[in-house]
């Protein structure tokens, strides 16, 4: 047997043994270290509380039993934590490898002077990553694993509400309710249409409005470039729920621009802006554009600013029309460079939540739909069962549902655009 | 005048006509909250554009009779660690990203790209849940954690991109010349990286006085509470009729930011893409 599998085969023994064999004494006893207090807890019965918690979800009704949403959100911890602890374990026992293999090689063991120097040169984007790392995973990844372990469970009021009341596991059920139960079919469907349409519209519309805001202010024959600019960033610095709950009071029925235009006679009767259905859902996306595009242009300023003036001129000499250098210079440079940002527009967009519900919290109120209204998108329906209804489980099921669209239309789209394919390009 | 000069001169007439239109949509409704702010009375259907009794009455009222001080406190103090935190965050993981080679990069900014498709907000029952269980519930520092950690893939990928832009020799010549990796990075990289940074920054300070839903999902009493939930719940729990003091306090939170803005709008306009040429 060769050495560097015994070192290897040792550290799989138990953490840190093949440290020791190796004589790096320091990382030898943080590894045992690790492993010790691993043994410790899981001796200790958190181990068996753990899948116990996660399997039952309690089992002792009342309000002196269990809790249930207490005992899931500890197993799910315990589960990460112990993530964490095999991931050190492969860790572990690769170093006790490696590390020998540098001392067959001739090289003296490590100390604790040489293992600092490997994390600044070796592992260095490795720990530049690891506080975002951490947080990423307690406070984005848990709350996804524990929200989509809802979508399994019947959480909600009145009946399944913890203190008092046990939560259980029921499978696809709420799956299968959102897709055939009339009621909530309708509600379903109608929602996801609408809230697909308002996506490309907002999207496109935004990007086109602050790319033409840009070429405006950019362009040559304009003066006071830099007044222009600050002018039109005034939508983007004031705070979005000041500036759309003031167009919620504009637009109202007995609002100012109504009376505006009745006093002027040039409307005979009021235009419900934000009651009729149709016209609501116009409105939204109009507003959406004078708060949205402002932050486009601001982005692509900067990027029209930095397009190689050269191209132009190169392109002038071979006769090309403004047209030609628009669709063939212009739009490709910025697209290339917002690529990535378009998309994750594109997602924040199907959840922009604040236009919906500051603007005019999803209303018109539809009859037909469970809890949602006429302008409201996946995520202020569930934002309603959630506040307003207390219909978790339900609620997790749709936010799952616009998980998986809007992460596969991610994937697919970017894998396409050039800077992920060409990544280290420029 | 021959046609070519009147074409252009047509050309300038539409553009600043166009200009001035925007202007107009842009800026109206601004106008039209700070007018408010000055009416008397409290209905928001008997405020005129123009005050025809200007007071200030509303603006006393907001500072010495209500919390609105006690919010603005709040809200400065998050808003500052937020930055901080996301600042230091965004530049360690986009740093690591666009400067270093290293096995898994690929997947792991797939996944962060993915990650990042799922608002915060949607999880807003799961966040009250786990920040519950830190202890972290009903305090400043959750909700400034819940933000940074919120903020990290979207930004990662915005400083990235601009990062790249930055000449790789640049590191290479530094790193012969004897610099660590550390100083590539703060010496080196950083400074060129300075307008996406201001812009990271300057979106991370903004963003708490914006923002109502998680506040209200995480901070629970009253002198816990930001600007921006407490003028939402004033407009929320007083319907319309209290509409000339959620103006008058509208107007004071947007000031500072907006004042904030027009310093750093040479960075923010010129800035994102700059970089690139300086190698």
């Amino acid at each position: 047997m060769n050495n560097i599998k015994k070192a290897g085969i040792l550290s799989t023994l138990f953490m840190g043994l093949g440290q020791f064999y190796n004589k790096e004494w320091f990382k030898g006893i943080i590894y045992a270290l690790i492993e010790v207090i691993f043994i410790v807890n899981a001796l200790n019965g958190s181990l068996y509380m753990t899948f116990w918690g996660l399997i039952t979800l309690g089992e002792t009704k009342g309000v002196k039993g269990d809790h249930s949403i207490n005992l899931l959100i500890n197993s799910l911890m315990a589960i990460i934590v112990l993530g964490l602890f095999v991931l050190v374990y492969f860790i572990n026992i690769k170093d006790a490898k490696e590390a020998r293999k540098r001392i067959e090689a001739g090289e003296k063991a490590e100390s604790i002077k040489g293992t600092l120097v490997r994390l600044n040169t070796t592992y260095f984007p490795h720990v530049m990553m690891a506080p975002g790392a951490l947080l990423i995973l307690f406070f984005t990844f848990l709350p996804i694993l524990f929200t989509t372990l809802i979508a399994f469970t019947n959480f909600a009021a009145p009946y399944h509400l913890p203190p008092g009341n046990l939560v259980d596991w029921v499978g696809f059920e709420n799956f299968v309710k959102l897709v055939t139960l009339p009621g909530w079919k309708e509600t379903f469907f109608g929602v996801f249409g609408w809230t697909l349409v308002w996506t490309v519209a907002t999207t496109v519309l935004n990007y086109f409005g602050g790319l033409g805001l840009a070429l405006l202010t950019n362009s040559k024959d304009i003066k006071f470039k830099k007044l222009w600019r600050t002018l039109f960033i005034v939508p983007y610095a004031i705070p979005a729920f000041i500036s759309l709950l003031t167009f919620r009071l504009i637009l109202s029925g007995p609002g100012p621009l109504n009376s505006t235009l009745l006093q002027f006679g040039w409307i005979s009767e009021k235009i419900p802006f934000l009651t009729d259905p149709t016209l609501a859902k116009i409105v939204v996306i109009v507003v959406y554009m004078w708060a949205g595009s402002p932050y486009w242009m601001a982005l692509m300023s900067g990027i029209l600013t930095n397009i190689d003036a050269s191209l132009y001129e190169a392109s002038d000499i071979d006769g090309a029309s403004k047209w030609q250098q628009f669709t063939k210079i212009t739009v490709p440079m910025v697209l290339f460079q917002t690529a990535p940002l378009l998309i994750m527009t594109f997602a924040h967009n199907f959840n922009n939540f604040g236009m919906i519900y500051l603007l005019n919290s999803g209303n018109p109120a539809n009859p037909v739909y469970k809890q949602a209204g006429s302008t409201d998108i996946l995520i202020s329906w569930i934002y309603k069962m959630t506040l307003e209804k207390q219909w978790y489980g339900m609620a997790a099921a749709v936010t799952i549902v616009i998980f998986l669209i809007v992460a596969t239309f991610a994937v697919i789209g970017f894998t396409q655009t050039k800077s992920f394919k060409e990544e280290d390009m420029i | 005048m021959d046609n070519l000069q009147f074409k252009k001169l047509l050309k300038k007439a539409i553009m600043y006509a166009l200009l001035l239109m925007v202007t107009f949509i842009f800026i109206v409704p601004s106008i039209w909250i700070v007018g408010s702010s000055f009416n008397q009375g409290t209905n928001i259907f008997s405020t005129t554009l123009i005050p025809k009794n200007p007071t200030l009455f509303h603006y006393k009222e907001l500072l010495f009779n209500t919390d609105y001080p006690l919010w603005f406190g709040n809200t400065l103090k998050i808003a500052t660690l937020n930055m901080l935190l996301s600042l230091v965050l965004t530049i360690s993981t986009a740093m690591a990203f666009s400067r270093f080679k290293f096995k898994g990069k690929k997947i792991t900014m797939m996944t962060i790209l993915i990650l990042q498709m799922f608002p915060s907000m949607l999880a807003m029952m799961a966040l009250y849940v786990i920040l519950n269980r830190f202890g972290l519930l009903n305090t400043h520092l959750g909700l400034v954690i819940v933000y940074a950690t919120g903020q990290i893939p979207f930004n990662t990928w915005l400083v990235k991109g601009y990062l790249d832009a930055i000449p790789k020799s640049l590191d290479e010549a530094a790193r012969i010349d004897g610099a660590s990796n550390i100083t590539i990075v703060t010496k080196v990289v950083l400074p060129l990286a300075k307008p996406i940074l201001v812009f990271v920054a300057l979106q991370n300070f903004i963003g708490p006085w914006f923002d109502f839903v998680l506040p209200q999902v995480i901070l629970r009493s009253q002198d816990k509470w930001t600007l921006a939930l407490g003028l939402f719940r004033w407009v929320a729990d007083r319907a319309q009729n209290n509409f000339t003091m959620f103006a008058a306090g509208a107007v004071l939170v947007t000031i500072p930011i907006t004042i904030l803005w027009a310093i750093f709008q040479k960075h923010i306009v010129e800035g994102l893409a700059a970089g690139a040429s300086k190698g």
